[in-house]
């Protein structure tokens, strides 16, 4: 799989979630963030993002922890997200 | 590319959609051993059905007094007459068997401390016809929806259900007497186009709150399923109601609870007054949903909107001491900081009425058949969930039966595919020669379109038309400009452009196939609502206001049918609302009144 693929799939993960809310949150997230991080971030992101909605929202409402601390900086990264 | 050069996989059943609803069908059909294909554009626990919160609604009886028959009637009223009495009938009465069949698949209800079924009171759930609020709403926690897609997900892993992930349905294969045999569909991991060829087919495939541009629907509720039923000439029923929420965020559409208001949230316009005090002298900002949304496009639509495009107002909290907000509404702070950008401390938050749920869609009986204008089931064809039109919601849905509407036309479409799968009424016919021939034209005028409109720029435009002509409240002179303007971007649609042409995860190409599906919604809700002239349920008119004959704008003698629209010529016809339960008496007419 290329690089197109590989962040189209992504992107359609991203935008076509159970909740609007993590659709534009994700969304957002990829367009302008994820280009800007490195490997190990990037990795971590593709993993939360494969969550499922409601595991995912209670990590960046911060009503659970990461266990993680490079998913732990990625979430601090989406909660910083503001969706234009 | 030619049809011979597209494959050909059969099965006895195909189910577009793995929401709840599409779950609940293939368990029937798996368990009942046909051999049963499930597409879906998301893996099954991704679907929209999580979103629903609130709860199903079975009169179980487990804290006080309850009957199927005051659940039926709690129906009826709130379709405001709308909703036809049999399917009514058999959803409320099936809903207890359906609730109980749900917790034995694993759901895990909250419970009473004797075991049984917790339930909750919720807006319009009332005992002994009317009379007073009973308590009827099963839930896990605020996780309804999340908790029913995953036991149904789970029972299908056990019946060894197979499902196509990230498949997208592109077209129904009807054949020349009508009858249904299957879908053409897209795999997006490889571009590869397949006929799923099959006895019976079930549409599950959501709704399409995306047509408006302030939506609680997810991106993924684009109406693919009702998109190919118009194009196989399947008409749409009452897709002029649509059930909206005054408070969303402003461009994001994200839900801000009544609670906000409950709290001593004030709405202002860009006079920075308390404008529902002139609408609503008593309950002010705590008036209905109806009376609030009413208010706001008034205020828009004079001229007292906010903002650079006067297109929303504002929910203030300022008022309220920070330590409140903190405690009390810490949820929403978050959701404005995200979503609009703003304190809620420090600022008001920008809402508008905003689109929650689609009422109409396509035409089926309570068996879950789709069913032609004259009332004759379309041979292989059955559709469940919000995708469908039994019709139980009538002209609005009374709040907690959507996920009723899912278990149980879910289960009974399955039912009515195994019924006429082994009694020999549907069996595999011939695919026609042409059975692609559309479907692949579509694809190829997408793939060599040049100069052609863009795909965002487009939908941007259908949404942003809905919601200033079809919105909440509506108004003659805006709906018939509302059908001009659809009809220009529906020429739009069929020249958009996309740059990528590539077969492999092309995103691209996905959302420009939702896009014309979404016109097709978009142009039967704008055409139905301007031809129906009262106010009925969700769908409410300046020009059709509450008078002594027509209380609440409400005219039984001209209106009281259900709209029927086809895409060919955008025509419009009607058909009887069935007043005639399958047990009980009928519910007769009467003023809606809360």
């Amino acid at each position: 799989m290329d690089e197109r693929e590989r962040i189209n799939r992504l992107r359609w993960r991203c935008t076509r979630r159970a909740m609007l809310e993590m659709d534009l949150l994700l969304g957002e997230f990829l367009e302008r963030i994820f280009p800007t991080l490195g490997p190990a971030q990037a990795e971590a992101f593709i993993v939360l993002a494969d969550m499922e909605d409601l595991e995912l929202w209670p990590l960046i409402n911060g009503s659970r922890e990461c266990a993680d601390p490079v998913q732990a900086e990625v979430v601090a990264l989406l909660r910083d997200v503001r969706v234009k | 590319m030619s049809n011979s050069s597209i494959p050909v996989r059969k099965f006895d059943a195909v189910i577009v959609g793995a929401g709840g609803s599409g779950l609940r069908a293939a368990i029937q059909l798996s368990e009942g051993g046909l051999k049963t294909a499930v597409l879906s554009k998301v893996f099954p626990t991704r679907s929209h059905t999580v979103a629903a919160q609130g709860g199903v609604s079975a009169s179980l009886g487990n804290s006080e007094e309850d009957h199927w028959h005051w659940h039926m009637y709690d129906t009826v009223k709130g379709s405001d007459w709308l909703g036809d009495q049999d399917a009514i009938e058999y959803m409320c009465r099936k809903a207890p068997e359906v609730v109980v069949e749900l917790e034995h698949f694993g759901m895990p209800f909250d419970r009473t401390d004797e075991g049984k079924i917790y339930q909750r009171p919720f807006g319009g759930h009332m005992s002994n016809f009317g009379e007073k609020p009973v308590r009827r709403a099963c839930a896990a926690a605020d996780r309804t929806g999340h908790a029913m897609l995953h036991a149904l997900y789970q029972r299908n892993v056990r019946a060894n259900t197979q499902f196509f992930v990230e498949w997208m349905a592109l077209d129904l294969i009807r054949d020349e007497s009508g009858q249904v045999l299957g879908v053409i569909a897209l795999e997006m991991e490889t571009g590869e186009v397949v006929a799923f060829h099959a006895k019976a087919t079930i549409f599950a495939t959501g709704g399409a709150g995306r047509i408006y541009y302030s939506s609680t629907n997810a991106f993924i509720n684009t109406g693919d399923g009702l998109g190919m039923a118009a194009r196989a000439g399947i008409a749409l029923e009452d897709m002029e109601f649509w059930q909206f929420h005054p408070t969303g965020v402003a461009g994001a559409g994200v839900l801000i609870t009544e609670g906000v208001r409950g709290e001593g949230g004030i709405l202002r316009n860009s006079d920075n007054e308390r404008f529902m005090e002139r609408y609503a002298p008593n309950a002010k900002d705590l008036a209905s949903r109806d009376v609030v949304s009413r208010a706001m496009v008034t205020e828009i639509n004079e001229g007292r909107g906010c903002g650079p495009n006067k297109d929303f107002v504002l929910l203030d909290i300022t008022h309220l001491d920070p330590a409140t907000i903190m405690k009390r509404l810490p949820g929403i702070r978050e959701i404005s900081i995200q979503f609009a950008g703003i304190d809620p401390i420090q600022a008001p938050i920008p809402v508008v009425p905003t689109c929650h749920y689609q009422m109409g869609g396509i035409p089926t009986n309570f068996k879950g058949q789709v069913v032609a204008p004259d009332g004759a089931p379309v041979k292989g064809f059955y559709a469940a969930g919000e995708v469908a039109c039994a019709s139980v919601h009538g002209a609005n849905r009374l709040g907690t039966n959507s996920l009723l509407d899912l278990l149980v036309f879910g289960k009974s479409s399955g039912d009515s595919v195994i019924e006429d799968v082994a009694s020999g009424a549907v069996v595999h016919q011939d695919l026609p020669a042409d059975f692609a021939d559309r479907t692949l034209a579509r694809l190829n005028r997408l793939n060599t379109q040049t100069g052609g409109s863009n795909v965002n720029e487009t939908r941007l435009e259908l949404q942003r038309t809905m919601q200033k002509h079809c919105g909440v409240f509506r108004f003659k002179e805006m709906l018939v400009e509302g059908v001009a303007k659809i009809v220009e971007i529906e020429k739009a649609v069929a020249r958009t452009e996309i740059k990528d042409k590539s077969q492999v995860w092309n995103t691209a190409r996905v959302e420009a196939l939702e896009l014309d599906n979404l016109i097709e919604v978009a142009k039967a809700t704008l055409v139905s609502a301007e031809a129906r002239k009262e106010s009925r349920g969700a769908h409410v008119r300046d020009d059709a206001p509450d008078t002594p004959e027509n209380p609440n704008g409400r005219d039984d003698a001209n209106w009281h049918k259900h709209t029927l629209w086809q895409r060919e010529g955008s025509s419009l016809s009607y058909k009887p609302v069935t007043m005639t339960p399958l047990t009980v008496e009928t519910i007769a007419l009467k003023t809606r009144s809360y």
